[in-house]
């Protein structure tokens, strides 16, 4: 071998593609969300249209925030399975509430609960060590009791929607969800949050490595305690998206979102043991998990094939996305 | 020799990878003997032990028993053969009763409660559960399941450790009897008193070879004590400038430990830390100086004493306490201190965004100017720098120091940072701690590895059994002069070596 260049071996066009999308995580979830909608334009021609893509955005985004709770405490390692109770508590109380009160005291009063079950939630796990699994469920068994409890008080009074709630929730303007007013700025905060700021990185940080944060001299409690108010607050801001969205409280209103919920995060590429994922995925697996919905439901299936198949998807997903993103 | 040996293993050897644990190593031990294992850090006790007793395969060598060729391919082998090792860690399973564990080996019941009375422990309850026993007795009871099965060979390790003195005597006369039976045991120990009490041979190794099997005579320690060092006694060369010493000294030590205790690790340990010194710590492995090291860096509470910091007293609930006076801790578990998924930038950043009034936007330009600046100056090879973990061992102990070079700390005490690294990083990191000190800073530094405290110390600290041993300057603190102190023999004197001469004492005169 004399004056010939050494040539590198060719990398098999497989591995290259494996690379390419280990760096960068999101495409292989986009790719897969543009699937599904070609799926669904196939099965039914013409029923992805403008008033379709408003109508799927609006279901995505409380579906999205609640998957944000997630992506947040599961950076820690963590996990938040009150968000639905939350959300339902938050809803009913600004419901019952804004009939005899002035709204901004209805909304104080709907936000109050939220306050309260993510302190509770953050020194459970972040002071006595409570598992957040046991914890938050624990918590929020006992919020769907008081609020049995609170239901009797308010039986007389009726409830009604705020009107602008109803108009966040599910009004459109030029083609484009009134939700998105929220959403757009919340989702940047939450991006922003977790990219740019000492709290941020520290979520990453104490998933990762508990015992480094606190040599570094991080107390957990303190970032626990904060990460579960956060989160809880947040759940109940989507309650009140939810309710103007649906427009019929009840005491179960936002309960089937929250294993979604977590579904949407695990999808988007935050891992369950911490310090590891972003916002950015979580919101693309909130849409892939509505869109998907859609499709099963225009399959005409009897409910219970739909649940199957419906659980079987995400677990390929995840299976399958994780295979690709984690090159090592 | 008459009688043939009980065990006979020759020409051993173990390699990992490329680096030899072993090379050459030979054991013998003659029916009815207490026979000693000893060598310093990483001479290759362990390996050999783990190799005897079927836990790891040796790449080469002979081992006999009996006169007969085994092939020890298994702990349950060994114990077949005979072998029958007890280690430091206790093995009773946690959450199971002490019958049940019994039941798990196979060991006969009624020679185990005999041996738990005799080794002076009479009222043990089997059907505790092990969890529940303290540590010592769990120690003892291990003891007394290895010898209910009569094993040919035992093998202690470190047997009197965490035993209080009186268990520890009992322990003592049990192992000596063993000799009496006929059997025989090998016992590895730090403490020249008890091998003086106990042994009647010693082997000794230095960097996975045997160099000597000497016999316990009084005196011989200054003999085993030069085995184990071997030719490495040349003195090294101090690597310190003249100026660096002229600095002005500081009117007050930067940090003053007075009878520090904690729990039964560490008891009455005083020393100063200087402003622009590194003090070095040398101690055998377990001897306390992890809990001083804990206890200063703020993540245990120390029981008893004080600590002062620039002359006014301290109490460190958490970490950030200590950081907060201006000391960081770097722990010699490397994945201790770092997060490894995340970035080499962010775990230098980390200490930045831990109060919290830092938990808002972070400043992304200053933050990479200083970030760069500590990779710069401890010359972190960064094309990994995405995650932490692909780092070599080298560049992630560079990060550990790094973030606290970073954030400024005024006293750094760094856990044994040059473990299971590169020469190349070795040298670096002497360098940079030379630095710091010259910069006025002050370093505490614990080492496996005696040689390093004169490359980088001012002053050595001296700790055994938890106990300050001495305090002397680096000038005395030859590789001998450390050996000995280590292992808690007094410094200089001849005269001194007495100890070994008075078998009397086992369980006193440890400590000066």
């Amino acid at each position: 071998m004399s004056s010939t260049a050494i040539t590198p071996a060719p990398v098999p066009l497989g591995r290259r593609l494996k690379r390419f999308m280990a760096d960068r995580p999101l495409i292989p979830l986009v790719i897969l969300l543009v699937i599904l909608v070609v799926i669904l334009q196939i099965l039914r021609p013409g029923i992805v249209n403008e008033r379709w893509i408003a109508n799927t955005i609006k279901f995505a985004i409380p579906l999205a925030i609640l998957a944000g709770c997630q992506t947040m405490t599961m950076l820690t390692g963590g996990i938040d399975l009150s968000v639905g109770t939350v959300a339902t508590m938050s809803a009913f109380i600004m419901a019952t509430q804004v009939v005899n009160q002035d709204p901004a005291v209805a909304f104080l009063l709907a936000m109050m609960p939220a306050v309260l079950i993510g302190l509770v939630n953050g020194i459970g796990v972040g002071v006595f060590r409570v598992h957040p699994l046991i914890m938050t469920l624990g918590t929020s068994l006992i919020g769907t009791g008081c609020l049995q409890v609170y239901q009797r008080t308010v039986i007389a009074s009726g409830a009604k929607i705020p009107d602008f709630l109803a108009w966040l929730g599910t009004g459109v303007t030029y083609g484009f969800p009134n939700a998105l007013l929220l959403f757009v700025p919340l989702a940047a905060l939450i991006i922003f949050t977790l990219a740019r700021t000492g709290f941020g990185r520290l979520l990453y940080a104490v998933g990762d490595n508990e015992r480094a944060t606190r040599l570094s001299g991080v107390q957990y409690w303190q970032v626990i305690t904060a990460l579960y108010i956060t989160s809880s607050v947040l759940a109940g801001i989507t309650g009140l998206l939810y309710i103007g969205l649906i427009k019929a409280p009840s005491l179960s209103l936002a309960e089937p979102l929250v294993l979604p919920s977590v579904a949407a995060a695990v999808i988007g590429g935050t891992s369950i043991f911490g310090g590891r994922g972003g916002y950015t995925g979580t919101i693309i697996g909130a849409l892939i998990l509505t869109v998907l919905t859609t499709l099963l439901t225009i399959l005409q299936m009897p409910e219970g094939a739909r649940r199957i198949l419906f659980g079987l998807i995400v677990l390929f997903v995840t299976a399958a996305y994780l295979r690709i993103v984690e090159e090592r | 020799m008459t009688t043939s040996p009980l065990l006979d293993a020759s020409g051993v050897a173990k390699n990992y990878g490329a680096v030899a644990a072993l090379r050459n190593a030979s054991l013998s031990v003659l029916p009815g003997e207490v026979h000693a294992l000893m060598g310093a850090n990483g001479a290759g006790k362990s390996t050999l032990v783990k190799i005897l007793t079927g836990a790891i395969q040796a790449n080469a060598g002979r081992i006999l028993i009996r006169g007969e060729a085994r092939d020890i391919r298994s702990p349950a082998a060994a114990r077949r053969a005979g072998l029958l090792p007890v280690y430091q860690e206790p093995s009773l399973i946690p959450d199971l009763d002490v019958l049940s564990n019994l039941r798990l080996t196979g060991t006969p019941v009624e020679p185990f409660r005999a041996w738990v009375r005799e080794l002076g422990i009479p009222d043990l309850d089997l059907r505790d559960t092990a969890r529940d026993i303290p540590l010592a007795v769990l120690r003892v009871l291990d003891l007394a399941r290895a010898l209910a099965v009569e094993p040919d060979v035992l093998l202690l390790d470190e047997m009197t450790a965490a035993l209080p003195a009186n268990l520890a005597e009992k322990v003592l006369e049990v192992v000596r009897r063993q000799g009496d039976a006929g059997r025989a045991v090998i016992f590895i120990s730090h403490r020249f008193v008890e091998i003086a009490a106990l042994c009647d041979r010693a082997t000794v190794l230095r960097d996975g070879e045997t160099v000597g099997v000497v016999d316990i005579v009084p005196g011989i320690e200054e003999k085993i004590v030069e085995l184990m060092l071997g030719t490495r006694i040349v003195k090294t060369q101090v690597a310190r400038s003249a100026s660096e010493k002229a600095a002005v000294t500081p009117a007050r030590p930067r940090i003053t430990v007075h009878s520090l205790r904690v729990g039964t690790k560490l008891s009455d340990i005083s020393f100063d830390l200087w402003d622009g010194e590194v003090a070095g710590v040398v101690a055998l492995e377990g001897q306390g100086q992890d809990e001083l090291f804990a206890a200063l860096a703020g993540s245990i509470k120390p029981s008893g004493g004080t600590i002062e910091v620039d002359g006014s007293p301290v109490k460190f609930a958490h970490p950030i306490d200590a950081i907060r006076a201006g000391i960081a801790y770097v722990p010699g578990d490397r994945s201790e201190a770092l997060a490894m998924q995340r970035s080499v930038r962010e775990n230098i950043a980390l200490p930045f965004s831990a109060a919290l009034r830092n938990w808002g936007p972070i400043a992304m330009r200053k933050e990479r100017a200083t970030v760069a600046s500590a990779i710069q100056r401890l010359q972190i090879d960064t094309r990994a720098q995405g995650e932490v973990q692909r780092l070599s061992g080298g560049n992630q102990q560079k990060v550990t120091i790094a973030r606290w070079i970073a954030a400024d700390a005024r006293t750094i005490l760094c856990f044994d940072p040059t473990r299971g690294i590169d020469v190349g990083t070795k040298q670096e990191i002497y360098k940079l701690l030379r630095e710091l000190a010259g910069h006025g800073k002050s370093v505490l530094f614990y080492t496996s590895e005696l040689e390093e405290v004169q490359r980088v110390c001012d002053r050595v600290i001296v700790i055994f059994g938890g106990r300050l041993v001495d305090i002397f300057p680096v000038e005395e603190a030859d590789e001998p002069a450390l050996m000995r102190a280590a292992y808690g023999l007094p410094r200089g004197a001849k005269a001194d070596v007495g100890i070994l001469a008075d078998p009397q004492s086992p369980s006193s005169g440890t400590i000066p």
